[in-house]
């Protein structure tokens, strides 16, 4: 069993740590996987974005025209790629920046105004962590407490930011939960 | 050791630590600057060199002094920035000096692009610069891989006093993947006495050493160049490293692939054995020496009606498996070049068009 | 009475293949005398050039390398950096230093390479046959500039010392020549000190030494010590270029 998932956004948003974050919960948990990132000219305040490959075997080809699911958290990123996700995919958008929609009825859409929970959080920047944790309890692809714990260890030179991201974390996971 | 999640790149740079090299020198260049990043910091924690050089060609040099001098060293580069080092990497193979060159390829000629590329393949496994002379190739397909490869390149290098190449490509060094680190890799740097210039006095006897190129009497040219052609004789019975995936079946088709483009195959491989088309894959993990033997083996066997060699090139490997089939069976090829890695479907109906 | 002059211990008893009124024997002399001085033979390692001096490790005595065109001080930064109690040297003259080396010596100069380099200035490219070097004066022939060097085509002569000598990293630079013996002892000091600098690992050290070439100048060699008296002292000026503190 094999998941593909596209996280996309602006440069700057934490789009490439988010994703990091996801496929290293997953190497915690045994599971095979590959980050493979965008790079190039679009690196430089354009776009960016990443796909996690978790599989339970090796992971043949890394590179993924169609992801089972996609995390979107500006608009050009959901305009660009929610034609891809596969159906029965899950597509995060984050409202806060997003006002469109996906505009298909073989997925299900996960609308979180990320941006507006994490400034209520402490902190605009902690929206990349919002994001992750609301599509990880939504996918159940990860232990959301191994997932919680690698945001911890990903911080720890910076403990002062740690409390901000712990609770942007669990409002993440609890405005899934509770939509 | 436990797995870390490390970048390519940066696991290339923690595999030479962890195989006893401390001495790095390097030019940035994408899409692999992120190992002279990595090295920057990681070097003076081990007490270890890093140095920017000017430019790839003096980094080529500066890689040759410290391995004439007997030091265990590596750079790295990115296509471009490996054409410039391959004078140096003449006169290291003509001095016999070991040495490990890392190459994540991106696309060509020229300044091409920054995207992942295989189109250096006749520039490792052919020489590249002037002279008779070859490297050992090794070529990873995944993070792991070029770990192990980089960590046994040093081992090689002194086996066989000479450079070895570790040819990735823009996506080996970017992804991302659960990486360990073998202690087992590491091995005692050899005895560098008889011919490293490593000053008189760390030697017993009283004999200095030279480290030279220029052999103007033909005679010791010829010797010294058969001496190079003996080595390379030796890799091709000791050092071939292959991969067969599939190859138990009754495959009508034998795909020959590396590197990032052989893992592609596999998915593809896996998408036809569904369909109950069974497709067969040679991957050579070392490009030079090549796995002559295994490719005519592969490509010879009954079932086997023809091969194909795919690769992100305009067709440079596929020379190499015309080479081993010796005309058995045809031969066909099918690469792109332009930065975006051919998807498991294109290849799929790549593969269904020769059925 | 003991011994008052023997051949070094860091020289070899090899004829040299350098031609008659060639000044690289004296340099070569001097080095090897320096070396021995400061009892640094066993840790020393000579770079040697391509040029006349590609096979100066034939006439030294401890361990030796030889660089590509121009790339001696980028081998020598390799060696230097791996191995700091190494003793390195490059030996390069004009067409390697200051034509296809000037990237590979300003940087290593700039970088402040704990390494010396002894730069054998005679205005020509003498092993490839009197082509003509950065260093050729205005109006000199060379078998590339039969009608002599025409400084609106080539740009004027390349003064290294004066050029390293405007490097702000603190360094050793200094220009000496080899056409009278007073000039051949003051070189021997520079040489020895540029030596002493690097056993102190204090700096970069570089000396200058104005030589001949009479075979590719097409003088004798007595005429030759003349020309270069007349023509190159004037425009390459001898002196400390810069001294460490």
């Amino acid at each position: 069993m094999q998941t593909e998932i596209k996280f996309a956004g602006f440069g700057g948003q934490g789009i490439l740590l988010s994703a990091k974050l996801l496929a290293y919960a997953a190497m915690k948990q045994d599971f095979f996987v590959a980050w493979v990132p965008s790079y190039g000219p679009e690196m430089r305040g354009g776009t960016a974005y990443c796909t996690v490959v978790i599989s339970d075997k090796r992971i043949g080809s890394p590179i993924i025209k169609n992801p089972s699911h996609l995390v979107a958290m500006n608009r050009p990123s959901l305009e660009k790629f929610a034609k891809d996700v596969k159906p029965g995919g899950v597509i995060f958008i984050n409202s806060s920046l997003i006002p469109t929609r996906s505009e298909r009825d073989d997925i299900t859409e996960l609308i979180v105004p990320a941006n507006d929970i994490a400034t209520k959080a402490g902190s605009i920047r902690a929206a990349n962590i919002v994001a992750l944790s609301a599509f990880a309890a939504k996918t159940k692809l990860v232990d959301l407490e191994i997932l919680k714990n690698c945001v911890k260890e990903e911080f720890a030179a910076k403990a002062k930011i740690i409390p901000l991201n712990m609770k942007a974390f669990d409002d993440g996971v609890n405005i899934t939960n509770n939509s | 050791m436990s797995k870390v999640l490390m970048k390519g790149n940066e696991a290339i740079g923690e595999a030479a630590i962890r195989a006893g090299c401390k001495n790095y020198f390097a030019y940035p260049i994408t899409p692999q600057s992120e190992v002279a990043e990595y090295l920057a910091k990681r070097m003076p924690e081990v007490d270890g060199v890093f140095l920017q050089g000017e430019s790839e060609v003096a980094v080529g040099y500066m890689i040759f002094g410290a391995a004439a001098a007997g030091e265990r060293v590596m750079t790295t580069s990115s296509s471009p920035g490996v054409s410039l080092m391959s004078e140096a990497i003449s006169y290291i193979s003509a001095a016999q000096c070991p040495a490990v060159f890392v190459n994540i390829m991106r696309g060509g000629p020229g300044l091409g692009g920054i995207l992942p590329s295989q189109g250096d393949y006749f520039q490792a496994t052919k020489g590249g610069g002037h002279g008779d002379y070859h490297l050992l190739v090794l070529a990873p397909d995944g993070v792991q891989e070029a770990v192990e490869m980089t960590m046994k390149a040093f081992t090689l290098a002194e086996k066989y006093r000479g450079p070895v190449m570790i040819l990735g490509d823009g996506l080996i060094g970017q992804m991302m993947e659960p990486v360990e680190f073998p202690d087992d890799l590491k091995t005692e740097p050899s005895n560098k006495d008889d011919w490293a210039t490593s000053g008189m006095d760390t030697r017993k006897s009283n004999k200095r050493n030279l480290v030279r190129s220029l052999f103007l009497d033909p005679k010791e040219l010829n010797a010294n160049n058969l001496a190079l052609k003996a080595k390379y004789e030796q890799m091709k019975k000791e050092e071939v490293l292959y991969e067969g995936y599939n190859t138990d079946t009754d495959y009508k088709v034998l795909i020959v692939s590396y590197g990032t483009m052989s893992r592609v195959c596999k998915t593809s491989i896996d998408m036809m054995k569904q369909e109950g088309i069974e497709v067969g894959l040679l991957r050579p993990k070392s490009l030079f020496p090549f796995p002559e033997e295994a490719i005519f083996k592969a490509a010879t066997k009954e079932s086997c009606k023809s091969v194909i060699s795919i690769e992100m090139s305009m067709g440079q490997m596929v020379e190499d498996v015309e080479r081993c089939i010796k005309g058995q069976k045809k031969v066909d090829f099918y690469g792109e070049c332009g930065g975006e890695i051919p998807s498991p479907e294109k290849i799929i109906d790549v593969i269904k068009g020769l059925l | 009475m003991g011994k008052t002059f023997s051949t070094p211990k860091s020289f070899s008893d090899n004829y040299t293949h350098y031609c008659p009124g060639c000044t690289h024997g004296i340099v070569h002399r001097l080095v090897a005398e320096a070396i021995d001085e400061l009892g640094i033979r066993g840790r020393t390692v000579g770079i040697a050039p391509v040029g006349c001096a590609v096979l100066a490790y034939n006439y030294f005595n401890f361990d030796f390398q030889e660089a590509a065109h121009g790339r001696a001080p980028a081998m020598a930064t390799g060696m230097k950096r791996v191995r700091p109690d190494l003793i390195v040297f490059t030996y390069q003259g004009d067409g390697d230093l200051a034509s296809i080396g000037m990237g590979e010596i300003i940087h290593a100069a700039n970088r402040g390479e704990k390494f010396t380099t002894i730069f054998i200035n005679n205005a020509i490219y003498g092993m490839t046959g009197g082509q003509m070097a950065p260093t050729t004066m205005p109006g000199q022939r060379a078998t590339t500039a039969p009608m002599g060097r025409d400084t609106d085509q080539t740009g004027m002569p390349i003064r290294m010392a004066n050029l390293l000598g405007e490097l702000v990293t603190p360094g050793y630079v200094t220009r000496q020549a080899v056409l009278k013996p007073q000039q051949v002892n003051k070189t021997k000091k520079a040489i020895k000190k540029a030596f002493e600098y690097q056993v102190e690992g204090k700096c970069f050290s570089f000396v200058e030494v104005i030589s001949t070439c009479p075979t590719n100048w097409g003088l004798t060699p007595l005429d030759s010590l003349k020309w270069a008296e007349d023509n190159l002292l004037p425009y390459y000026e001898l002196g400390d270029y810069k001294v460490p503190e």
